[in-house]
């Protein structure tokens, strides 16, 4: 995710998601722009929704198996499996990149007591992702992609718990943008499963940092893949 | 469409809801061990799809009683004095349900659908405690009840907006949690799916007509 200095912001376009974080003009004007002005557009607003999440460890290759066969399972019956892996390889980026940054966070010891449990918690919870995403791809016949290589600015607390706020923020937003497009109920399900831990985190982090639980009101955003992965590119190294 | 404000202390003395250190021990040692693996991944999947099957209406009107409950339930939380950031969620999180409330009853009729109405509920909540026992209970419960349903939706705009909603009371019921001092992830990486059935054991007794 991008900084939200202003400085990132004019270097490179800035993501919805970004945008939606951060600024209640930009959620509005989007919101427009999708046909969503409130609860009587909302029809035109589940129309343009749509989402997806994930993330994984490897401490829970039993979970990620049991995850795997039951996704795998019905994929082949209920849907074209070959979207669903190019979904499924798109949240794998993403929890690899969340995964390693929760764990340059945790080597850099800026949290301690609940804090820290939190952090690393979190981190370990993205790392289940990356194994059940793992699994259910290799269960459905594909390859996983290969793990990209993250940076990320860890300096204090205060900016990468803002930091950390952003991505789990992208990561919901980002399930949430493939979910209709899901085929299989199975991987559907695990998406979704997943979705709402995302949301969690980034919830648990608005607390930290003092930042709105809800930053898009009552009905979350989604963010489509381009979006999601011009925001990322700044953290791949 | 409310933001709020969050009366949280600065990072530096944050004291997460008072989560002990000890208890996240023990729930890591939970995510590494079998335990986690047979009992906490694969129900989400096999519970979602053991949903029987159901009209997008059917499944939207199901969304709606819990949208209803949580509504009145947090409109009759204000009644009790409620003080700080409990107060602060129960009008932000109350007005945020109420809006489901609307967008659903909206989406039941376009899908051809009516909506169902609203019940007389009885929620046993005397004080701030009770208040936010109960609200962890109803949000992560409606968190179960959605990723539990919407396998089963037929239509994608559906089924995205179910999603936004969802994604909504995730962040509910993790706020709240950290504000009783329970985990803000108390089904680790992967929420439950919850069955029809086990939301209405713990909705129901709420439910005193409809």
């Amino acid at each position: 995710m991008p900084n939200p200095g202003s400085e990132e912001s004019t270097q490179q376009p800035t993501g919805v998601v970004e945008r939606l974080v951060r600024d209640d003009t930009d959620r509005k004007r989007f919101l427009k722009a999708v046909g969503v002005g409130g609860a009587a557009s909302f029809g035109a607003f589940v129309l343009a929704a749509c989402g997806s999440s994930s993330s994984s460890s490897s401490s829970a290759t039993t979970a990620a198996s049991a995850t795997a066969t039951a996704a795998a399972s019905t994929a082949t019956s209920s849907g074209s499996p070959a979207g669903d892996v190019a979904i499924l390889n798109y949240a794998l980026t993403l929890e690899y990149l969340e995964t390693q940054f929760y764990n340059k966070v945790i080597a850099a010891k800026l949290f301690t007591g609940a804090a820290g449990s939190l952090v690393k918690s979190f981190g370990e919870q993205e790392q289940t992702h990356v194994e059940a995403i793992k699994a259910v791809l290799t269960q459905l016949g594909a390859t996983p992609v290969a793990e990209p290589t993250g940076k990320f600015p860890v300096t204090t607390p205060a900016a990468v718990a803002n930091l950390a706020y952003t991505v789990e923020n992208l990561g919901a937003a980002a399930y949430l943008g493939q979910a209709a497009a899901i085929q299989s109920k199975s991987v559907l399900a695990a998406a979704l499963s997943i979705h709402s831990v995302e949301a969690r985190h980034a919830a648990t982090f608005a607390t930290l940092v003092s930042k709105p639980i809800t930053p898009n009101g009552a009905f979350a955003a989604p963010a489509d893949m381009a979006t999601v992965l011009a925001t990322v590119k700044p953290f791949l190294a | 469409m409310s933001n709020y404000p969050e009366a949280q202390p600065g990072l530096d003395d944050i004291e997460v809801g008072g989560i002990t250190r000890s208890s996240f021990i023990l729930r890591g040692a939970l995510t590494a061990g079998a335990v986690y693996g047979s009992t906490m991944v694969a129900p989400f999947v096999s519970s979602a799809l053991a949903q029987t099957a159901s009209t997008d209406a059917d499944i939207l009107n199901f969304a709606l009683t819990l949208e209803y409950l949580e509504a009145a339930f947090y409109t009759k939380a204000l009644e009790l004095g409620l003080t700080g950031t409990a107060k602060q969620y129960a009008k932000a999180f109350g007005a945020q349900e109420a809006a489901h409330v609307a967008a659903i009853q909206g989406t039941v009729k376009q899908v051809g659908g009516t909506p169902v109405a609203k019940p007389v509920f009885a929620f046993p909540i005397h004080d701030q405690k009770s208040f936010l026992a109960l609200a962890s209970t109803l949000e992560n419960t409606g968190v179960g009840a959605y990723n539990g349903a919407a396998p089963m939706i037929s239509s994608p705009a559906v089924l995205a907006a179910a999603g936004s909603i969802v994604q909504i009371e995730a962040r509910h019921a993790a706020a709240i949690n950290l504000l009783i001092g329970t985990s803000p992830t108390p089904n680790l990486g992967f929420d439950r799916a919850l069955t029809k059935a086990q939301v209405l054991a713990a909705a129901g007794p709420l439910i005193k007509s409809s």
